[in-house]
């Protein structure tokens, strides 16, 4: 599973990541790190059976976590032109009455088509 | 009957009476034109959509000393300076030269947002402008004139668009998804401007519009102008742009683009045009096409109303295929809301075009040497099955005197193929069946190709025939390299 690992300005000097990856003994695999001076967002992934013990020991040393659930996002570069409503396999896209095109997170299935597909280029997976 | 001064009398006044096009529909079906005439004075009429044929003019004044350009590039995407000095014109679709997803239409966008874009040029050298070479970093504020002008906008209805072919087809009309996956399709239909005045009574050149938030003109037809398949040319001041209404996009495997927001006012003259402003969906007709076909006329699939094609669900073969518009309509709907409270507020006043647009043209193809194509060049294929031994192919290819034997299953359905150097392979290789030497990834045409495109195809593979097959990938015949030259006389 991933984890969204949110460091404020006293954690993020502190080797966290690999404090809590020797006590569990888990390996913590980084998937992207954006750190500043003052504060820092790091995304792990860990395996699923060990993810409350990890968190708990995350939470304890100051760090906020969240779950992050790879369905599709979109940013507000949408146009609301629908032209991945018909691109996606699984119907996440609809024009809803004021002709806007809704996402239906759920049923998405991961296949990134209509990230291929969209022309400016609003669709993508939150990491 | 009013007249567009009286109308303007009004929107100075503020007792002005607009309505957009959407909303038009039902007054008039509930008042009849005559009422529907007096009551309103302008509808609003918007479509927001990918337009190609976009770009903008720009001066970037002297520099010191002066340069007169021979090549310019703004952030890599290369302008047209085939102008005055410090002229150039910047087309939307123009690709970056060093980035990828990124052109003309991006860097248009980025003026708009009010960013600094690096300007870099080369010059001629001349007596009176010496320089040879500059780079700077330039916005909006800093050039003197940023006009965009459009050569063909606002198309009144487009072909919508499918794929009977066994590829994904990535087109200016958004992917296309294969066996006839997906239907696209562009244009807003009843809200679009031309769509509300089909005759071009009010719409024509002098016409004031909204083009992107900024106030725009007509300025004639716009290239392929073919009624009911209107364009129109349009320009307007880049920089009284609204970032909102205009976006930069990319179609993969095409090319850049940009979305425009455009809106015109309808002058409710007389209860004729009225009339005309309460078109609907389902009596605009257009057709689908299928791109899988190559060609300029591709064939038709289907008539089709926008109201079907609105729907999100058209039928193709007796079975249900799933549509996307490529135009917003919420953007749309926005241009229509803003150019009304515009006109509301007094801020846009309407203008008499001082011409009409041409009612009927014809839209010529590119006049091209004649066309050729695979049909002409194409022979019988001699054809073998996978489990025929290799001796058998080897006779087949002596006896019938060819070098090429594209491999069919029983219903003629193309699996691969065997050339005479497959057969000597398998000699040497001891192998006793064509299933193990034949090719099965197998570089095809159709028959209604120009056979220049077999011909690339021949090259860049560096084969020396193509099977020649149908839709369903059955074989038709075969196109040598060899009967190409001695039709071609090369
Ligand atoms: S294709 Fe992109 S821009 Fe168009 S509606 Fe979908 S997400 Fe929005
Ligand atoms: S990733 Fe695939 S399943 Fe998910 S929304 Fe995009 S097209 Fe649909």
């Amino acid at each position: 599973m991933l984890l969204q690992l949110l460091f404020d300005s006293k954690t993020v000097r502190e080797p966290i990541i690999s404090r809590v990856a020797i006590k569990t003994g888990v390996p913590i695999n980084i998937l992207r790190a954006d750190v500043g001076a003052r504060k820092g967002e790091i995304i792990v992934e860990i395996p699923d059976e060990k993810s409350k013990e990890i968190e708990r020991l995350f939470n304890e040393m100051g760090v906020e976590v969240h779950e992050v659930t790879r369905t599709i996002a979109r940013n507000d570069n949408c146009v609301h032109c629908g032209l991945c409503v018909s691109i996606c396999p699984t119907e996440v896209f609809r024009l809803n009455e004021e002709m806007k095109v809704e996402i239906r997170t759920e049923k998405c299935i991961h296949c990134s088509a209509c990230i291929k597909v969209c022309p400016t280029m609003a669709l993508y997976f939150p990491i | 009957m009013k007249t567009i001064e009286q109308i303007n009398e009004k929107i100075r006044e503020g007792s002005v009476c607009v309505v957009t096009a959407k909303e038009m529909k039902d007054i008039v079906s509930e008042l009849g034109p005559e009422k529907a005439a007096k009551e309103v004075d302008v509808v609003t009429t918007g479509t927001f959509g990918a337009m190609c044929s976009t770009g903008v003019f720009i001066n970037f004044g002297h520099s010191d000393p002066p340069i007169k350009f021979r090549r310019a590039w703004l952030n890599d995407v290369e302008v047209y300076t085939g102008l005055a000095a410090v002229d150039a014109f910047l087309g939307a679709t123009k690709p970056s030269e060093t980035r990828e997803n990124y052109g003309g239409a991006h860097v248009i966008e980025e003026l708009v947002f009010g960013r600094e874009v690096e300007l870099r040029a080369i010059g001629f050298g001349t007596d009176c402008y010496p320089r040879k070479e500059i780079e700077t970093a330039v916005s909006l504020e800093d050039v003197n004139q940023a006009v965009m002008v459009n050569p063909r906008n606002a198309y009144q209805r487009y072909r919508a668009a499918t794929n009977s072919s066994d590829k994904v087809l990535r087109t200016y009309m958004g992917t296309l998804l294969p066996n006839y996956g997906n239907v696209t399709f562009a244009g807003t239909g009843e809200i679009s401007p031309l769509n509300n005045d089909p005759e071009f009574r009010t719409i024509g050149v002098g016409t004031r519009i909204f083009l992107c938030g900024a106030k725009g003109y007509i300025i004639g037809e716009g290239t392929q102008h073919s009624p009911p398949f209107g364009t129109l040319m349009v320009k307007g001041n880049l920089k009284d742009m609204k970032a909102e209404f205009l976006k930069a996009c990319y179609f993969p495997g095409y090319a850049p683009s940009i979305f425009l927001g455009i809106g015109i006012p309808i002058p409710i003259l007389d209860a004729e045009i009225a009339k005309s402003t309460a078109i609907r969906d389902w009596e605009i007709k257009t057709t689908i096409i299928d791109f899988g076909v190559p060609r300029r006329d591709r064939p038709v699939v289907r008539e089709v109303t926008y109201a079907e094609l609105k729907s999100g669900k058209v039928e193709i073969n007796r079975e249900e295929v799933r549509v996307s518009p490529l135009s917003s309509f919420y953007m749309a709907e926005k241009v229509m809301k803003e150019l009304k409270r515009m006109i509301e507020k007094g801020e846009f006043l309407l203008s008499l075009p001082v011409e009409r647009l041409k009612g009927k043209e014809l839209f010529k193809p590119m006049k091209q040497k004649e066309i050729r194509i695979v049909r002409e060049f194409m022979t019988k294929a001699i054809t073998i099955r996978e489990d025929s031994r290799i001796e058998d192919a080897a006779m087949l290819m002596i006896n019938k005197n060819v070098n090429h034997l594209p491999v069919v299953d029983d219903e003629g359905i193309l699996k691969g193929i065997v050339t005479s150097w497959d057969i000597a392979k398998a000699v040497t290789k001891g192998a006793k069946t064509v299933k193990e030497v034949m090719t099965r990834e197998v570089i095809t045409v159709f028959p209604e190709e120009p056979i220049a495109i077999a011909i690339s195809k021949l090259e860049k593979y560096d084969i020396s025939a193509l099977p020649v097959i149908d839709s369903k990938k059955r074989v038709l015949g075969i196109v040598t390299s060899e009967t190409i030259s001695k039709m071609l006389g090369v």
